[in-house]
């Protein structure tokens, strides 16, 4: 570019971009006007719920209806919709940066929320922290583990599904399926809560196989349709016979397997339809049922601030935070008796899943043989490491 | 259907199956690509064409499932692909043709407009499952069921491969591919000649922009068969390295795309038997692949053989 | 009566058409988004209501535009500078990785020893020369071995992207954050903090003055002539005696630095540590905005507030109209090839054009 040119532009440019700021303030503005004296409130109005409703907001990670996590957490959501004195708003595809930050923000302040729900584990740490000291008059409840009392603000609240009891029992099921007891399992991210399911469905499937193995493949982030594909087909060229996954859509990894005539245990959701000959069964969340009782709870005014609503809210399939899907055809009758039996268990607060001898699969000693870890003990939330019998490491 | 362990044979077969399952959409793209850059410009907007070919392909199959029947409906989707390729082609190619407007500049909001509207369209699309092009089964000889997984072969791949070197006699033996070659390196003798390069150029942008449609036709009807919004990896960006590094020749864009596609198989096969530690530099292999093979070689003296003149000038 | 074309003299003109051509794309670009709206079911005007206030409407809003729009500022600037040369970089996302990653280990490494101020321009100062060195890289590749820069550049995103997230799963993991795996966190003292009043990080300032000091650099100095010197035409270049190769990698460092500040700010200011949220495609967008700008730095600032102030606006557009996430997307998409394709009208159209000129 020759320097004069360059030059006529540099003050064109100011101006332009200037004017094109301003005028598209202003054009908006006006035709907001034109349209009705009232326009721009009534949209913040429109959103903000009557006087006596509770706006409470969602934000997901990503699409409403990706069969899996979101659409879990969708669900529930209608649920609470259903609630009279209840308005839900929604926001999708949030990504785990400051951008839920501003959403969050948004949602409180134009669109009124009293509650919020931001529904991925990565959203906490520091977004929902930071908000909430920000805001003490909201409650915003976290899909995750990680409340602590004396650390965290008072209108933070955890809640979880001990969701790994419903992968001990698909654990159990598949050990039953898998011919020579090789599992498989397509890991996103090696963080607490999925290394949890690998070893509770490790834990599972050794309970009626003891030399059962699963083997992990991480793909490295939550969405990853194509890589989802390749540790599914490299899993069953090297034997493998049964499937899971912690991935935000287990979708690739069930139809996938289903490709390739082995079986298929769900995650998140049910996704049985995808693979009517191999699926065996899931661990799916049931937010329904505890997403309405917290939705009946705002109602009556009731708030984590004051005390009235536990800070930290779990259950396993005792307290219907999650459930199993129904069985598939390839279950055997041994398989489901085994199965029910370990349900029975989880429902009677009898089973414990981590009870030593506990190793990891370096060798090292987790639980001698007296110890074991309540379902609730802090330190199953930090856990770092795969029980022996897991083929795969979690160093990246 | 347990099969036996292959044990360390799980990586070379593991790559292998890669490769054919995942070149597809390379192979499209890139093929798309080279015929664009051929005529001289760049299309980068091919990420969001191959977004938007596979979110109609998949809609369209699943839509038209009930009169079609699930053989036929496919069928129509891949159409349907390479269509819709063919419209952001068009805006692509009449946009970049304006005088003083940059084409990498109009790829890239052609990415953005591109995913957006797919991402918009494909919404309902996310759930329901979407009759998938049949394969043909070239493994059925053998028992092991590694090689018959392996050796499923897409019909869009074989097509892929048919149109390489048919691209290849194109460019070279064919009138039109000869304005083409013209347009590309060097527009003002082109025009001498009575060629319109606005009208080779906009055949070409729109052409590329079918195949790279039905790249994404790919992705959703054959491997790995959804739709979603993260389905693509990249494929549309690495297209433009790819067809560099093959130096704009059809032929070796077919190589090219298979060692891309193998090299997606890399990091999940090693991790299958026991490899695992450094996962992401192994996810990253095709990237540092290419990189390298570019430094070396690639040399300043020479300008990059097959280079079209006219790429990357305002011309 | 005098009309109106013998009113206006023709220098006036040519500055109107700087402010009428692009406010026209981007009239026109709004009414395309509006039907866009409409056929999805959503009141046009209503979302035009929308998108004003939750990007401009209240001072909250502005400080959401401008806290998206501080880093799109300076990773403009990846693209804009070397694009002065006639190189097209678009390595942003790769660069602004790498400098966050230079600036968590030293920040780490330095923690309290140091006085703020100190740490946190030690931090910067190795954002900086940790994105500069990335795209020099590219642009060495160019001139010493003639890889194109646009896909050595592009290439070595993804590349710099593995790096980071194998750094943070394996050496630099801190275990006791659980989020997601990422490394331990600065410490609070050296945290880059809020403009007072606002909660608009500092790194809007760095992205102003930088933007200016490019403007000024690239303007008004012997190098920036130079610079555009070589851009407009390398051959007469290299016979003036410039120093092609030099220039290249100067204006390579100095691109490749800006993205990593912004990397900087982005791990001391927002995250406070780094891991894969670090990548949020801010590099992408800033070749946009480059591109938008006629890599023109000053112009960078107000097409960045612009782009900041569409992004602000994805949220309320699902929440209030139930138009699903990707809608921001296609209004992006369509406010860029307007403003794009205005680019391609001066001079063009007959009110503007010189008397007697064709």
């Amino acid at each position: 570019m020759p320097p004069r040119s360059s030059f006529r532009f540099s003050r064109r440019q100011i101006i332009r971009g200037l004017l094109a700021t301003t005028a598209f303030g202003a054009a908006t503005k006006l035709n907001a006007c034109a349209a009705g004296p009232t326009e721009s409130t009534d949209g913040a109005e429109e959103t903000g719920g009557t006087a006596d409703e509770i706006v409470v907001g969602f934000i997901y990670v990503g699409p409403k209806d990706d069969f899996g996590y979101n659409q879990a957490h969708a669900e529930g959501a209608a649920a609470m919709a259903a609630v009279p004195g209840i308005k839900i708003i929604e926001e999708a595809s949030v990504p785990e940066t400051t951008a839920v930050l501003e959403t969050m923000r948004s949602m409180i302040e134009i669109d009124g929320a009293q509650v919020l729900f931001p529904t991925s584990f990565g959203y906490f740490d520091p977004y929902i922290l930071e908000l909430a000291a920000e805001f003490p008059e909201v409650q915003f409840f976290h899909a995750g583990g990680l409340y602590q009392e004396d650390v965290h603000p008072e209108n933070v609240g955890s809640y979880f599904g001990y969701i790994d009891e419903a992968q001990y029992v698909a654990g159990v099921v598949a050990g039953h399926a898998s011919k020579d007891g090789n599992l498989g399992f397509v890991a996103a991210k090696p963080i607490p809560q999925v290394l949890r399911n690998i070893n509770s469905f490790t834990l599972g499937a050794k309970s009626v196989n003891p030399d059962a193995t699963t083997q992990v493949i991480f793909t490295g982030d939550w969405a990853l349709p194509v890589k989802e594909a390749e540790a599914t087909n490299s899993m069953a060229d090297q034997g493998i016979d049964v499937v899971t996954c912690h991935v935000d859509s287990p979708k690739v990894v069930i139809e996938t397997a289903e490709k390739r005539g082995i079986f298929s245990s769900g995650y998140h959701a049910d996704q049985s339809p995808l693979a009517p000959k191999g699926y065996l069964t899931g661990a799916e969340w049931d937010w329904v049922s505890i997403y309405t009782f917290l939705g009946e709870q705002f109602v009556e005014g009731k708030t984590l601030m004051a005390g009235d609503i536990d800070h930290i809210l779990r259950g396993g399939l005792a307290d219907d935070f999650c459930k199993l899907s129904a069985y598939g055809p390839a279950v055997s009758d041994e398989a489901k008796a085994d199965a029910d039996a370990a349900k029975e268990k989880f429902l009677a607060g009898e089973l414990v899943i981590y009870e030593g001898e506990l190793k990891d699969n370096t060798g090292q000693s987790i639980l001698s043989a007296d110890e074991k870890y309540e379902q609730q003990n802090i330190e199953l939330e930090k856990m770092d490491w795969l029980i022996e019998g897991v083929k795969g490491s979690i160093d990246g | 259907m347990a099969a036996e362990s292959l044990g360390l044979w799980g990586i070379p077969l593991g790559i292998i199956a890669g490769t054919l399952r995942g070149s597809a959409p390379f192979l499209f793209v890139s093929l798309g690509e080279c015929l664009t850059e051929k005529s001289g410009k760049i299309n980068l907007g091919l990420e969001g064409t191959l977004l938007m070919g596979a979110m109609s392909a998949y809609g369209v199959s699943y839509l038209s499932e009930g009169w079609a029947g699930p053989f036929w409906a496919p069928w129509l989707g891949v159409i349907a692909a390479g269509l819709s390729g063919m419209a952001l082609g068009a805006i692509h190619g009449w946009l970049s043709q304006q005088p003083r407007v940059n084409d990498v500049a109009t790829g890239i909001a052609m990415i953005v407009f591109g995913s957006g509207l797919a991402f918009f369209l494909g919404k309902p699309f996310i759930q329901p499952q979407a009759p998938q092009l049949f394969t043909f089964d070239w493994g059925s000889w053998s028992s092991i069921p590694q090689i018959q997984a392996a050796l499923k072969i897409s019909p869009l791949f074989l097509l892929g491969v048919a149109i390489a070197p048919l691209l290849h006699w194109f460019f070279r033996y064919t009138r039109w591919g000869l304005y083409i070659r013209a347009v590309g390196d060097s527009p003002q003798a082109a025009r001498a000649m009575g060629i319109s390069t606005f009208k080779v150029r906009m055949a070409s942008i729109v052409a590329g922009s079918f195949l790279a449609g039905i790249g994404g036709a790919c992705l959703s009807l054959y491997y790995p068969g959804v739709w979603t919004e993260r389905i693509s990896s990249g494929q549309g960006l690495m297209a433009v390295a790819l067809v560099i590094f093959a130096k704009w020749n059809p032929i070796q864009c077919l190589w090219a795309s298979m060692l891309f596609g193998g090299a997606q198989a890399i990091g999940p096969a090693f991790q299958a038997v026991g490899v695992d530690s450094y996962y992401y530099l192994f996810n990253a292999a095709p990237y540092i692949l290419t990189l390298l093979i570019m430094v070396v070689t690639c040399s300043p003296q020479r300008t990059l053989v097959g280079l079209p003149g006219a790429l990357g000038k305002e011309e | 009566m005098v009309s109106l074309s013998q009113r206006v003299s023709v220098p006036a003109r040519r500055s109107l058409e700087a402010i009428v051509l692009p406010v026209a794309a981007l009239a026109v670009a709004l009414i395309i988004f509006g039907c866009f709206c409409a056929l999805a079911g959503a009141n046009p005007f209503a979302v035009y209501g929308s998108i004003y206030q939750a990007a401009f409407g209240r001072w909250s809003a502005w400080q959401n535009t401008l806290i998206r729009a501080a880093p799109l500022m300076l990773t403009a600037l990846c693209t804009a500078l070397p694009a002065r040369l006639g190189l097209v970089i678009i390595g942003n996302e790769g660069a602004l990785v790498m400098g966050g990653l230079a600036a968590v280990v030293v920040g780490l490494n330095v923690g309290t020893s140091l006085p703020p101020l100190v740490a946190q321009g030690a931090m910067a100062l190795a954002g900086m020369v940790a994105g500069g060195l990335w795209i020099m890289l590219a642009g060495a590749l160019r001139h010493y071995r003639g890889v194109n820069e646009t896909i050595s550049s592009l290439l070595l995103n993804y590349i710099a992207i593995a790096l980071m997230n194998h750094l943070v799963e394996g050496p630099m993991r801190d275990t006791s954050f659980v989020t997601k795996p990422s490394s331990a966190q600065l410490d609070p003292s050296i945290v880059l903090g809020t403009i007072p009043g606002t909660r608009i990080h500092f790194g809007l300032l760095y992205g102003l003055i930088v933007c200016v000091l490019a403007y000024y650099l690239i303007q008004r100095t012997t190098f920036g002539f130079a610079a555009r010197t070589a851009g407009g035409n390398i051959r007469a270049a290299r016979i003036a005696g410039l120093p092609v190769g030099k220039l290249t990698l100067a204006v390579c460092f100095l691109g490749g630095s800006a993205a990593g500040l912004a990397g900087m700010v982005e791990v001391a200011a927002v995250q406070k540590r780094i891991n894969e949220s670090v990548v949020s495609s801010y590099g992408y967008a800033g070749i946009l905005v480059a591109f938008v700008s006629r890599h023109n730095p000053l112009a960078t600032v107000l097409v960045a507030v612009l782009l900041g102030g569409i992004l602000a606006s994805g949220g309320i557009l699902q929440r209030a109209h139930d138009l699903p996430d990707a809608t921001v997307l296609v209004f992006q998409g369509i406010v860029f090839l307007c403003v794009l394709f205005s680019d391609s009208l001066y001079g063009k159209l007959p009110w503007f054009r010189e008397m007697g000129e064709n």
